[in-house]
């Protein structure tokens, strides 16, 4: 009897441990999970922003503020209100960006370029794995408390733009996300506090 | 017996003469058929569009089954291989490689394409807000589009180049090149280099594309391929099919019309030599139409030969009258009436000589000249062939009883006024609805090849081109200034959304002036350099960064002028190429216009372009809606058609009138016939259908087939003594059998021109032999037995 359920445990342990190993590439922590239910479980978000961006072509950073909107699950708007006023808009895959009178319309499959930008944010904001692992390679670190996940972008020819995306957190907030570039630009976007509506 | 042998040498000598010309003659199955003769100024560039134009050398490709990686290769590889085939000027599928060298393209040229290069560009205030608006652009998203461009176009040309081509409702992209928007098919799109007329052009680029498909299919292993299909449409394709359609149906309908008639003839008869006899006539006027056609038109159209089958229904009509009614009263008594029938089909058919409609007109001259022939023979040369000894079966018999059973019928023809009723009844109700005036109407392509063709046109964002601005000009370069010119006009109706957008060879390959004055808007080295150490105050930006835009503007400066060689190798040559055409008076430029939204434009956006063009008083341009101008093509074709069948009823009657000079008797000639038509319309209209032109001129033609019947009605009542009652309605009734039939079978051709006739002709003279039955003057009495005049 006993020799039965030692057994019995032995093969439930490995066959989890088959099916973490499969279902997870390296972040194969509950934290991550549980993360990710977290973040999934908010609706809607709205704060401002400040991002700071340092291209090498430049002799002083660029630098701009605005607010930053998110509804569950796939609408994700960025308004920049200073220096210039402008408004990105990812809905249902589709980029609409803003500025004066103009609009453009991009879908965002079709401008592999544009996607890791956008997408990382707003898989994040939505805790869709899928969607995370669709487009980068997924590193989980710290706890639920604050972490930080490091996307590297899978497809090889994007890899000339966007080297890694560092997104931290705590619990189902994001604080920043820092963005490096091949060619050594970087960016970093600060979250600030929760605007109440 | 020496005039028989006169006669038949004369035969001889026409048919000889006339299959000589046959032998020589153009044959043709393009759309010719249905383009005006004598065509007007809007006409005329409608036909060149037709034949010509952009959209008439369009073919879709998809590629179906396997998976989008398989499709994707596919596509590529057959890409390839066209784009080495001369038969193609631009054949596009979406991938990397060929939209690299389009963004090459405009890159390069930048400078000489973008609206924007002014002078005021290049000031130091200009420079400072492009390159502001740039940076601005650099912190966004799509920033990553445009940093790799950045040093060497601060300014932004190449995004206002591509933003004045507009997002455009391209294909979706997968696997790297275009797809469905289901993702299930894999598209391509491929622009012929000979015109869309030149259908033997086409046939030889659509068999390319099939066999660089197959040649691409043996590159993948069997397994990976499987379930891989090509799918093509396109106006070249629908050309060709539709020459093969009419090639298909003229040779199977002719064929199963003449076996059928011989089989029909041979029961009837009982005698190979009587069938042998009456082909004859039938052939020697089949002979005769189309040499006549082939004289008076440049060419003679498959259609026309298509029709040629009406004319065994009526030409066989004569040698059955001549045999069964006996070789006795030939000359006195049936040629007189068949001579009169041969008139009035003649009066009928020479109304449509003067028809604008070449098909219709060709139709006219080949039935006269055919009609006239088979006549003759039948009259001349067919009764000195017929052996003493040639006995066929006696039909007085069956003759006999055909009479009692007509005798009876006539008991309830008072029913008869019930017809007419009710055949007015259905042509009220349908009132609405009675014509067809769109041309599709005779479109022989399948319906589900239509919807195809639709289909793929939105997934792959090639929407049919409807609406077209075509400026005309002396020489290619003014036609590229005036789309230049109008473009700026159209430009501002885009922006307040009036029009969706609209395409011009301008944008790829503007005018040399435009050229010659963007360039003189570069500063020169040393200016631009200061200048730009002046704009950039300000922004966190240094001057040394930009050398490569100070050497891209000189480059620029100096360099020639972009020509038609440039777009070689891009798939903007098709853009620019296909925009620009020769025309009869020297050059036009094509701006294709699209509507915001959906495919029609609004009447009041179609008014504010006009106003637009009309404002522009140094460029000849007219706007063209080519679904309105051929729709409005073929309902000027019916309505000439309908008055030119009155004229010919009128011209039937009024010969009636002559030979017969009696009101009374032109009456009972003319009614059945009338009725014959009504109630025929009134069933057509009950049934669902909606008439067109062919049905139109089946009506023409079951007066002038019919006209047969009643007149040898009329001769029975009005001669007791000229032959045979019997034996006369034995052979109309043999007659109207092989009319039937022959108009039957057309009936069921999938070609809708040949289909409506027959439908019309096949129930409509079988009525008018039933009423010329029942209305005629009874018979004389049966002691008037069959005798000699």
């Amino acid at each position: 009897m006993r020799l039965q359920r030692r057994w019995v445990g032995v093969a439930t342990t490995l066959a989890l441990a088959a099916a973490c190993a499969a279902s997870a590439q390296a972040s194969a922590t509950p934290a991550f999970d549980e993360l990710l239910q977290l973040l999934a479980a908010r609706r809607h978000g709205h704060v401002t922003f400040t991002e700071v961006q340092q291209l090498a072509m430049l002799d002083r950073p660029l630098k701009s503020s605005g607010e930053l909107l998110y509804d569950a699950p796939d609408r994700l708007e960025k308004r920049t209100l200073k220096p210039k006023a402008r408004t990105l808009v990812l809905e249902h895959g589709v980029l609409t960006a803003r500025r004066g009178q103009r609009s453009y319309l991009m879908e965002l499959r079709e401008y592999p370029q544009v996607a890791p930008f956008v997408e990382s944010i707003r898989a994040t904001l939505a805790g869709d794995r899928a969607a995370l692992e669709r487009l980068f390679r997924v590193q989980f670190d710290g706890t639920l408390a604050h972490w930080t996940l490091l996307l590297v972008p899978l497809d090889t020819t994007l890899a000339g733009a966007v080297t890694d995306i560092r997104i931290e957190g705590e619990r189902d907030v994001i604080r920043t996300v820092q963005i490096r570039h091949s060619d050594g630009d970087r960016s970093l976007l600060t979250l600030g506090p929760e605007i109440p509506p | 017996m020496t005039r028989p042998g006169a006669a038949g040498l004369i035969w001889a000598l026409l048919v000889i003469i006339a299959a000589a010309i046959v032998a020589r003659a153009t044959y043709t199955a393009d759309l010719s058929a249905f383009l005006p003769r004598s065509p007007s100024a809007t006409q005329r560039l409608l036909i060149e569009q037709l034949r010509t134009g952009p959209a008439a050398r369009l073919i879709l490709v998809a590629l179906e089954g396997a998976d989008a990686r398989t499709r994707a290769r596919l596509s590529v590889q057959l890409a390839r291989q066209l784009r080495s085939d001369p038969r193609f000027i631009a054949v596009n599928n979406g991938d990397a490689a060929s939209l690299e060298r389009d963004r090459e393209f405009l890159f390069r040229h930048r400078y000489l394409l973008s609206a924007t290069v002014t002078p005021q560009r290049f000031t130091v205030t200009g420079l400072h807000a492009a390159i502001a608006d740039s940076l601005d652009l650099l912190a966004s998203p799509e920033g990553a589009l445009v940093k790799p461009l950045f040093t060497r176009d601060p300014t932004g040309e190449t995004l206002t180049i591509l933003e004045a081509l507009g997002p455009g409702p391209g294909p979706r992209t997968s696997e790297g090149v275009w797809s469905s928007r289901d993702g299930a098919r894999a598209l391509l799109i491929a622009q012929t280099r000979a015109a869309g007329s030149d259908i033997d052009a086409q046939q030889a680029a659509c068999q390319a594309i099939r066999r660089a498909f197959a040649a691409s299919l043996a590159t993948i292993p069997a397994a990976e391929r499987r379930g891989t299909a090509l799918l093509m449409s396109g106006p070249p394709v629908f050309a060709v099919a539709s020459r093969a359609l009419i090639k298909g149906e003229v040779m199977r309908l002719s064929g199963l019309s003449a076996a059928l008639t011989a089989l029909l003839l041979l029961c009837v008869y009982r005698s190979p030599p009587a069938l042998l006899l009456t082909l004859v006539p039938i052939a020697s006027g089949a002979l005769a139409g189309i040499a006549a056609v082939a004289l008076g038109f440049d060419a003679v159209h498959g259609i026309t030969l298509g029709f040629g089958i009406t004319l065994i229904g009526e030409a066989v009509d004569y040698s059955i009258y001549l045999f069964i009614q006996g070789a006795a009263h030939w000359r006195h008594s049936v040629w007189p009436t068949i001579r009169l029938g041969v008139l009035t089909s003649i009066c009928g058919f020479a109304a449509l000589l003067p028809s604008a409609f070449p098909g219709l007109a060709q139709l006219g001259l080949y039935s006269v000249t055919g009609l006239v022939a088979a006549a003759l023979v039948t009259r001349f040369v067919l009764p000195g062939w017929v052996p003493r000894t040639l006995a066929i079966r006696d039909l007085s018999a069956p003759g006999e009883r055909l009479a009692r059973a007509v005798q009876k019928l006539r008991g309830v023809r008072s029913a008869l006024v019930l017809a007419p009723l009710l055949a007015g009844a259905a042509l009220y109700v349908h009132r609405g609805t009675l014509w067809n005036r769109e041309l599709s109407a005779l479109n022989p392509i399948p319906a589900a090849d239509q919807a195809l063709d639709e289909q793929l046109r939105a997934q792959a964002g090639a929407p049919d081109v409807r609406y077209l601005i075509v400026a005309s000009a002396p020489d290619r370069e003014s036609a590229l200034a005036a789309a230049q010119t109008l473009g700026a006009r159209l430009t501002p109706l885009v922006a307040q959304g009036v029009l969706g957008g609209f395409e011009s060879p301008a944008r790829f390959l503007p005018p040399l002036a435009v050229q010659r004055t963007r360039r003189a808007s570069l500063p020169a080295a040393a200016e631009l350099s200061a200048r730009l150490q002046q704009a950039l105050a300000g922004l966190p930006l240094s001057a040394t960064r930009l050398q490569p835009f100070l050497l891209d503007v000189e480059r620029a400066r100096t360099a020639p002028a972009l020509t038609s060689a440039d777009l070689e190798g891009t798939s903007l040559a098709a853009a620019a190429e296909g925009l620009l055409a020769r025309s009869a008076g020297g050059w036009s430029a094509l701006l294709p216009v699209s509507a915001v939204a959906s495919a029609d434009l609004s009447g009041s956006a179609v008014a504010r372009v006009r106003a637009a063009l009309a404002q522009e008083r140094s460029v000849h341009a007219a706007l063209l809606d080519l679904k309105d101008e051929t729709d409005r093509l073929y309902s000027g074709y019916l309505s000439e058609a309908v008055k030119l069948a009155v004229a010919g009823f009128g011209a039937i009657m009024l010969l009636l009138w002559v030979a017969l000079r009696s009101l009374v008797r032109v009456a009972r000639v003319v009614a059945p016939l009338a009725l014959s038509v009504l109630v025929v319309a009134g069933l057509l209209v009950a049934l669902g259908e909606r008439l067109t032109i062919l049905h139109v001129v089946g009506m023409l033609l079951i007066v002038a087939v019919g006209s047969n019947y009643a007149l040898f009605f009329d001769r029975s009542s009005a001669r007791p003594r000229s032959g045979s009652v019997p034996l006369t309605l034995a052979s109309l009734l043999v007659a109207n059998i092989a009319t039937v039939l022959t108009f039957g079978v057309l009936a069921c051709s999938r070609l809708p021109v040949l289909a409506d006739l027959g439908s019309t002709v096949a129930p409509g003279t079988l009525l008018a032999l039933l009423f010329s039955a029942l209305l005629a003057r009874p018979p004389a009495p049966p002691d008037a037995a069959p005798g000699a005049s």
